[in-house]
Order: C-alpha cells, then structure tokens, then sequence
C-alpha cells in the first residue's frame, strides 16, 4: 500500500469531492485486497471489531450484498436495516433513524436512499463514517470507483479511453459517477439517449453529448448501456420498450462500430432485450460480472480508507 | 407596547417619496396620527406638554413598509407562524402592514375564514391585510366569493402557492375583481414544466441529482398573464418574479400600457442557486434561485420601475418541513426581518437611492393594494419605520421573531436594521430606548 499518500476522506459521499490521488488510492488498495476474495479462507482481520450498518430504503440486490461481502472479509461485524421509504410519514425523521443507529456506535453506516443528498444530509447530522450507496439520481461512488477499476483492469490505462454511456443519463446515478470519475481520470466520455433523458447541461461534468447512438458508440474502449429507470420518472419520457430497443438498445450490430476488444459494461441489473441484446450481454466482450466481482474489492477498499488505513 | 400621547421623531432623515420629501427633520406623532413635520430649517412650533421625544440623529424616518406576500400560516399550521408571531416578526423588521396569501388550512376562500383572520388581527403588531382565494379550494375550478370576502376586509385575490392552469378561470377572476375593485394577483408558474422540480434547472441541479425548475416555466405563464391583463383590461399584479425573460416580457407590456404590477423578492436580487449547493434547504424556495444573469436583471428592472414592489414571500417552515431530504424539503423562507438590510445593500452599491427605496417597500404595495400608509402626511395614520443604515448585525437564529427560522442569511453579516417601528403611534418595536 502506498503509505505517503494520506487517504482524508471520512465520509465518502460521491466521485466529485475525490481528487484524482484519491482516486488512485482508493483503485490501488482494492486491486491489493481482491486476492483476498480468491483464497480457500476468505478473511483477513483488517476491520476485526469494526461494525457495520446498512441502511437500505431501495431495493437492492448487488450493492448491498458486495457491501456486507466486503465488511465480512475484513472481519467486520455487519447488520442490515430494510427502511421502507415512508419513514418520514412514520413519524420518524431520517436524522433520527440515523442518531439511533449511530447511539448503538457502529464506525461505517452505508446508505442507499431515493434522495439526492441523502447521505450529504446524514453526514451533517451523525458523526459516524457514511459511505452513500446510491442517493436519488445523485450519485453512486463505489459503482463509479468499481467501473473504474475494471476498466483499468482491462485497459491498463484509462487515460484517453473513449467511454459511451447510453440510455437513461437523467435518472442514472451511476452515470453521474462514472462521467465525474472517468474525466477525472482523463478519458473521454460520450453520452447519449433519448433527449428526453439528457440532463441539461451534463456536458459541463465533462460529458459529449451525441445526438445518435452511433456517434458515441462509434470507435469507443467501453460500451456502457444503462437500465431505464421507470421507477424514477415522474413522465412518461420514451414511447415504449419496443421502440427504445430499436433505436438505442446495444445489439452485435452497435457493439461491432466500437473499437475491437472495446469492453462491455453494465452497472445492473440488466433489463434483456431493452437496452442490451441477450446474446451481447453474456458475449465474450461482456466485463459485467468482473464488474461484480471488482464491486467486493473497491467496497473493502473504502471501509479499510474511511477508517484511516489502519 | 406603549402608548403615548404625543411622540416627537427628532433629527432624522424624512424619507417621504408619496410627499416628494427626503429633508433631515422632526416629525410629530399625537393621537396615532402624524400632525406636523418640520424640516431642520423650520422651526417647530408649540409641541405638547407631554411629549415623549427621540433623537434620530444619522437615522432614517420612512413611511412604515408593506408587505404585500407573506404567509402568516394561521389558521391551519400555527407551528409554523401565527398572526401574532409573524406580525411581531415584521414590526421588527420595520413593517407596518403585511398582506397574508390565502393559503391556509382552510384556505382563506370566503368571508368566514377572512373574519376569523381579522379577528386574530385585532391585536397583531401590523395591520394585516387578507389576500382571498381565486378559486374556491385554490382547486382552480370555481370562483371564489370576491364580493364576501371584499365585504369581511380582503383587500386583493390570489391563488398563490399554487397557479391558475386555466386561463379562462384568471380571465374570469380578472373581470370579475373590476366589480368589486379587488387586486389579483399571480403566481406565475406552468405546473407542467415545473412538475417535481426542486431548484432551478442547469448544471448545478444536473451535478446535484435534482429535479430542475426551467426559467421558462414562469416565463411562459408571465407571458400568458400579461395577454389576459391586455385583453380583459383588468389590473394584473404579478408575484415573486424570478426570471431575466420575465423581466423582459413585463418591461415591453408596460411600455404597450397593459395594466400590470410587479413584485420580486429580496432573494432573488440577492443570492442565486449557488446557494442550493451542499443541499440546502435553506435556499429552496418557488420560484428557485436562479443564476446570476436573472439575479442581474431583476436588479435592472428595480431601477428602472418594471419591478413596482419589493416584497418579501415570508414563508416560514418549521425543521418538520426543512431538516429534511432536499427533494421533500418544503419550499419557501423567512423574510420580514431581513428584507431591510437586503434592499439597503441595493442601496449601498448604488443601484437605487433612498426614495426609491421606500417606494419599493412602502408606498408602491399601499398603491399597488389600495391600501392606507405609504406616506408620511399631515394627518395620515402615524405608521412609521425608523431604520438605522449603518448598523451591524450578524442574523442570529435566536433573534429571529418568526417562529420559522428557515432563513438562508443566518450567520451572514448584514448591514441596517429597523430600530424603531410605529404602527398608528404605537410603538411595536424599538431597539433605541434604554
């Protein structure tokens, strides 16, 4: 482990307030912990009496078992709280879910919440460590971070990759994440999808934002369809399933317009026949379960950080 | 708060654009009334005997102001304001009388709820001046009583809070106001394109994960309030803009003599959506903050008379509403004890002088309402704002009078503050006495 950079971050809250030494740290120390996760006993005493929470009030498959995974194999003790989304019609404010879990004194709270500036607004209010595990269309940083390791991964370099991230960019946290991260990183970022779906003035988190799926697919490292979000729009914003696939859904025929060996990636879950063609998803090209299994390792990384390396 | 005979206001700066006066001199108040004002030249004629007389010295002796939007909260959500709180929390702020919007629990769409706010008012530290429904509910289907609620003491309709979608609705409420002589007045918004928003949309509510509020969703209903205004002839008063565009539209239809008024508020001259950032609710309000540009020409039209009024959209929410996720957050902020220091920074940087100051937030509301005070004349009701310009403050939750401390400005270092405020010779605030 690179010992002369000082990790400083308590809270990890989003990609944006990470610099790029942060970045690298963070990269660095989940490729040195991922052997762990290949050995017959999967578990080093890194975090042995350490506790951690999960606070869920979204459905979540992956992200919260790479989460618990993760604190295990460091020898965490973990706990998860299904919170239904209505607390505040309860009675029961977020802060004060927060306050008490925080009275039982866990070190790390992860929290995944459908508002943007959830886990900013539980960093205000506890002094215990809050890593955000998705907030509203916010952001997503350890998806971010685990894309970024896989790419790197693949790629040896992220620098002056071209990354094309299509579908559903408005709702899309992990695209919020992965578009600070890899400019941040120095690749090149193309987004595009329906307008409809086309946040104002994304270009300016350093997006390009293409009018065809073509042009941004065109020659690009890395494909990256996104699931529509429906759960989040407020409107109707495509026609249908049917015509999106037609038009914006990544089949043989797209993927071969990228560059030869360009990776194809997917944060999860996959909606099949929509944004991605099943025969492409499970195609030789597809890095999306290394994605998964990078998640365990970028996820180690960031409790072993956010408790000062030690 | 006493009550005393005769009170003489010495040595300071007679502020007075309705009597065209802006004279260092002394006022005389008797009976609640204002019976004489001498310039520093002129000698004072025979005072009272018993005279209860203040020094004014470097002070400013203003009309007191009015504020035509405030929400007073009462009936319904008295933990957020009540008549008293907020009209101890305007006296503070130098005001004299506020118009409370009718969006209340009920809302205040017919004679009965607009008594039962008079009544509270009887004993209030500012006149109150009950702004009535459009439409019954604010549903915005079917008009609400105007000549009743006229009768009981509103003085002008909205449906504030909440737009008329319909335009046939406004048209009507616009010829039908005429009968009774009753202002209307409009949130300009078209709930469509505003729909779940949370802040102004653009970059920083993109890199936020918010919901963005386009500028043109005002524009588009100014637009259309401003044709309705054109077409029926009726008087239009147009609330809180926010926008550069809206500015723009208003500007041209006055110059085509269509029959409008407008207010802004002191947030939107003074911060922009920087604000939001870190998500603070403290800075979400409808309309949101918008950009410097917008912020730029609403400062233009201030000085140049396309914006009549300045008033303050005091909206105060308890933590319930505001320590909360952003995206649920209610929307709105405290304003009548920081519009002063807020327009006086206007002032300072030289956008504006002192009269129109006080046209801004005096004397155009009582116009624009058709409501007393707005002057300081011989024989008018004795309601008076002192303010101090030079005083120095930093906004401290614990002082704010307003039971909502949802404010954006605390801990900021402001600058001028009402220090003495008579509302018909009563004294509801005063920070100079020992």
């Amino acid at each position: 482990m690179s010992s002369e950079y000082l990790f400083a971050h308590k809270h990890i809250l989003g990609l944006d307030h990470l610099s790029v030494p942060d970045i690298e740290l963070i990269l660095n120390t989940a490729e040195s912990f991922k052997e762990i996760s290949t050995r017959a006993i999967k578990k080093v005493p890194v975090l042995r009496g350490k506790t951690v929470v999960t606070l869920f009030f979204e459905p979540s498959t992956r992200t919260r078992l790479s989460f618990d995974i993760a604190a295990k194999r460091m020898s965490a003790d973990t706990f998860s709280i299904s919170a239904s989304t209505s607390s505040t019609t309860k009675g029961e404010t977020l802060a004060d879910t927060a306050r008490n879990i925080e009275a039982m004194m866990p070190d790390i709270l992860i929290m995944r919440h459908p508002s943007s500036g959830a886990c900013h607004y539980l960093a205000k209010h506890i002094r215990t460590s809050v890593i955000n595990a998705g907030d509203g269309t916010h952001e997503h940083p350890s998806q971010g971070l685990l894309d970024l390791m896989t790419v790197k991964e693949h790629k040896g370099e992220i620098s002056g990759l071209k990354i094309a991230i299509i579908g559903d960019i408005s709702h899309s946290r992990v695209a919020h994440s992965d578009i600070i991260g890899f400019s941040k990183m120095g690749a090149h970022v193309f987004v595009s999808g329906p307008a409809t779906l086309i946040p104002k003035k994304i270009e300016r988190l350093g997006a390009t934002v293409c009018t065809t799926m073509a042009e941004a697919v065109s020659d690009a490292d890395v494909v990256m369809p996104l699931r529509i979000q429906t759960e989040r729009q407020n409107d109707p914003l495509i026609p249908s399933f049917r015509e999106y696939a037609t038009f914006f859904g990544i089949n043989r025929q797209v993927l071969q317009t990228a560059r030869p060996g360009a990776l194809l990636m997917h944060p999860g879950p996959i909606n099949r026949g929509v944004e991605l063609a099943p025969d492409v998803a499970d195609s030789a090209q597809s890095v999306i379960l290394d994605q998964v299994t990078n998640g365990v390792a970028i996820r180690m990384a960031l409790m072993y950080l956010v408790l000062g390396g030690k | 708060m006493s009550m005393v005979q005769a009170i003489l206001l010495k040595n300071g700066r007679i502020i007075d654009p309705a009597n065209k006066l802006d004279k260092k001199g002394s006022l005389l108040v008797e009976k609640g009334r204002i019976t004489a004002v001498f310039t520093a030249r002129q000698k004072t004629g025979p005072l009272p005997k018993k005279l209860f007389s203040i020094d004014l010295q470097g002070k400013w002796v203003v009309p007191g102001l009015i504020d035509m939007h405030v929400h007073l909260r009462e009936p319904g959500e008295e933990h957020k304001e009540t008549i008293e709180s907020g009209t101890l929390a305007a006296a503070a702020g130098g005001f004299t009388a506020v118009a409370c919007m009718p969006n209340t629990i009920p809302v205040n769409d017919c004679q009965s709820v607009t008594r039962l706010i008079l009544e509270k008012a009887a004993s209030a530290s500012a006149r109150v001046y009950p702004v009535g429904a459009i439409s019954k509910g604010s549903h915005g289907k079917i008009l609400a009583e105007f000549g009743e609620m006229k009768q009981a003491g509103a003085v002008a309709l909205t449906d504030d809070g909440k737009p008329v979608t319909d335009s046939q609705l406004l048209r009507r409420a616009l010829e039908y106001a005429s009968n009774h002589k009753m202002l209307v007045i409009s949130h300009s918004e078209d709930s469509g394109l505003s729909r779940n928003g949370a802040m102004n949309e653009g970059f920083i509510s993109t890199s936020m994960g918010l919901n963005g509020i386009p500028h043109i969703a005002e524009e588009i209903m100014v637009y259309r309030d401003l044709a309705l205004a054109d077409y029926t002839g009726c008087h239009l008063h147009l609330a809180h803009i926010s926008t550069r565009e809206s500015i723009n539209l208003i500007r041209q239809a006055k110059k085509n003599g269509v029959p409008v008024s407008a207010e802004t508020a002191p947030h939107y001259f003074t911060l922009t959506e920087e604000a939001v950032q870190g998500y603070n609710t403290n800075a979400k309000m409808n309309p949101p903050l918008r950009t410097p540009k917008d912020r730029a020409a609403i400062i233009k039209a201030i000085q140049d008379g396309t914006i009549d009024a300045i008033a303050t959209d005091h909206a105060p929410h308890s933590v319930l509403e505001k320590d909360i996720e952003f995206d649920q957050a209610a929307n709105g902020i405290i304003g009548l004890e920081t519009a002063v220091p807020l327009t006086l920074a206007l002032f300072r940087k030289g956008h504006i002088d002192a009269s129109r100051l006080v046209q801004l937030l005096s004397s155009n509301p009582a116009r624009i309402l058709g409501v007393e005070g707005g002057s300081l004349g011989i024989g008018a009701e004795a309601d008076i704002a002192v303010i101090d310009p030079e005083l120095h403050f930093v906004l401290q939750e614990q002082d704010i009078l307003s039971k909502g401390k949802n404010s954006p400005f605390i801990g900021a270092s402001l600058q001028g503050k009402a220090v003495l405020t008579l509302c018909g010779g009563r004294i509801t605030h005063n920070l100079l006495s020992p």
